[in-house]
């Protein structure tokens, strides 16, 4: 299978040109955020203080994760995705920021899939439970926001080929309504 | 009330009775821990390797192998194969012929819960109040589900279970005119409406009969039988063939992308049931099935 190198930051005509079923292997900074990180970060847009942001979204790519503890010697603990539906209430607002993609495993709701397009953005999957092997590709991480939140504190994670496969893209494709026509047995 | 002494019973009916320190189950549960989250068992890498064989889908094929290099990782270097390491979920068979001395049982165990998430680098996932949400620091309390057995052994079984596929599950109180068919159906639906949340490919532990928790116990027991073993049952070994056969149908696939290796397994737990109900309970494995028992 044909795959796709991406670095970060990313622009409109990088994401643009993705569709769903592709893999992907990404390079360069990505963030994470989960639910309390998310909440925190959309209540500060709300509250119009866009430049307190752990980070600015434009071109940015956010990860849902939360790593196991590190191991002493290593650069980061194991660390797949997490269910990207608990982080819908808030993705729409980062991706009217600029944010280009989010990674995480599992559906996205309607209104989610309705600001990728709107806002050119894609949502790319990460394979749930490959958390020892997705490892592999982060080179360095540091937390830089909301330490108090432990496993859910913002970090900034260098990746060396992350691999991902296109879910949404641009063009409000689903890769998990796609997927499942061409399989399902009638 | 009558109060029998040990000691008496000993004398008089000769009865061997086992003494087991809690030091040695604090111990054994917090190595547990450790192995369960970082050795997944082989009939799950088997179960892996057969889906790889079988899986249609080209992205699903490579999704199959990726899980198993990430196993082998996971146990070469000995780190947990999943960031969630899980709810710390204990069964034990406690035999009736057992004396546990030095202390509080269910302590022994938590204190091995805690030990084995805090030394081995695991993630703690639980928090203390479901609404407070404040995170317990160390992976405490662990689920205990109890039964006293005949016998003079303890057996203890640890399953670490995932919050994504836990989150997937569901009961149903079916109507005993609902039958077969009925069963059929809501596993199907559970299935459909997890899609790619639980990462699938995924192991189903059905639990039918009993009462509302009894159903939902037997589906979390269900899922601790070996993967490629047989039911006992011959009518649910056949039905477990069929629903395999029919969430596979769906076409959801590895990690939900499409394909036919949705489900490794399915497993059917039955027990007694009221004239008036047929209690259903679907609890959803991942692929990061893990569990790992020892007889004390
Ligand atoms: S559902 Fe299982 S494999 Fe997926 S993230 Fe949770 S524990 Fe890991």
């Amino acid at each position: 299978m044909t795959q796709i190198r991406l670095t970060t930051p990313l622009t409109d005509a990088d994401v643009e040109k993705l569709r769903i079923g592709q893999q992907v292997l990404i390079s360069g900074l990505i963030y994470t955020g989960r639910d309390a990180a998310h909440k925190r970060m959309v209540d500060l847009i709300k509250a119009g203080k866009v430049n307190e942001l752990p980070f600015d979204p434009k071109g940015q790519i956010i990860y849902y994760v939360g790593p196991s503890p590190t191991k002493p010697g290593r650069v980061v603990g194991s660390c797949g995705p997490t269910t990207s539906y608990r982080m819908d209430p808030y993705a729409p607002e980062l991706y009217k920021l600029g944010l280009k993609a989010s990674i995480g495993k599992g559906k996205r709701s309607p209104e989610v899939i309705e600001a990728m397009k709107k806002y050119k953005g894609v949502y790319f999957a990460a394979i749930g439970g490959a958390a020892a092997l997705i490892a592999k590709s982060i080179k360095s991480a540091k937390v830089i926001a909301y330490p108090d939140l432990g496993a859910e504190a913002v970090h900034e994670f260098v990746v060396e080929d992350f691999p991902v496969v296109v879910v949404n893209d641009t063009l409000g494709g689903d890769l998990y309504q796609e997927g499942i026509k061409i399989y399902a047995v009638k | 009330m009558y109060i029998f002494n040990c000691e008496q019973h000993l004398a008089k009916g000769g009865i061997k009775i086992k003494t087991i320190n809690t030091s040695v189950i604090t111990e054994n549960v917090a190595r547990m821990c450790q192995e369960a989250n970082f050795n997944l068992g082989e009939d799950v890498m088997e179960a892996f390797k057969k889906g790889y064989e079988q899986e249609v889908s080209a992205t699903g094929k490579d999704i199959m192998q990726i899980l198993i290099k990430n196993a082998e990782i996971a146990r070469e270097e000995q780190v947990p194969m999943c960031q969630d390491c899980g709810y710390a979920v204990i069964f034990l068979e406690l035999g009736q012929d057992v004396r546990i001395e030095g202390g509080d049982l269910y302590e022994a165990i938590t204190e091995g819960v805690r030990r084995g998430y805090t030394d081995g680098y695991l993630r703690k996932s639980i928090v203390s109040h479901p609404l407070e949400r404040k995170n317990t620091g160390d992976n405490t309390p662990p689920v205990i589900h109890t039964k006293i057995v005949p016998g003079e052994n303890l057996k203890i079984t640890l399953a670490p279970k995932g919050g994504g596929s836990e989150n997937m599950s569901q009961i149903k109180m079916m109507k005993p005119a609902d039958g077969v068919e009925g069963v059929k159906d809501f596993v199907i639906e559970v299935a459909k409406n997890a899609g790619p949340n639980p990462c699938p490919p995924v192991i189903l532990g059905v639990g039918i009969g009993g009462t509302m928790e009894k159903a939902a116990l037997l589906a979390k027991e269900a899922l601790l039988r070996e993967i490629g073993s047989e039911n006992e049952d011959p009518e649910m070994a056949k039905l477990e063939e069929e629903l395999l056969e029919k969430v596979n149908n769906l076409g959801i696939g590895p990690q939900g992308l499409g394909g036919r290796t949705f489900a490794l397994a399915v497993h059917i737990k039955t027990y007694a049931a009221h004239i008036a109900s047929l209690p259903v309970a679907v609890n959803i494995n991942c692929h990061a099935a893990r569990h790992k028992e020892v007889v004390l």
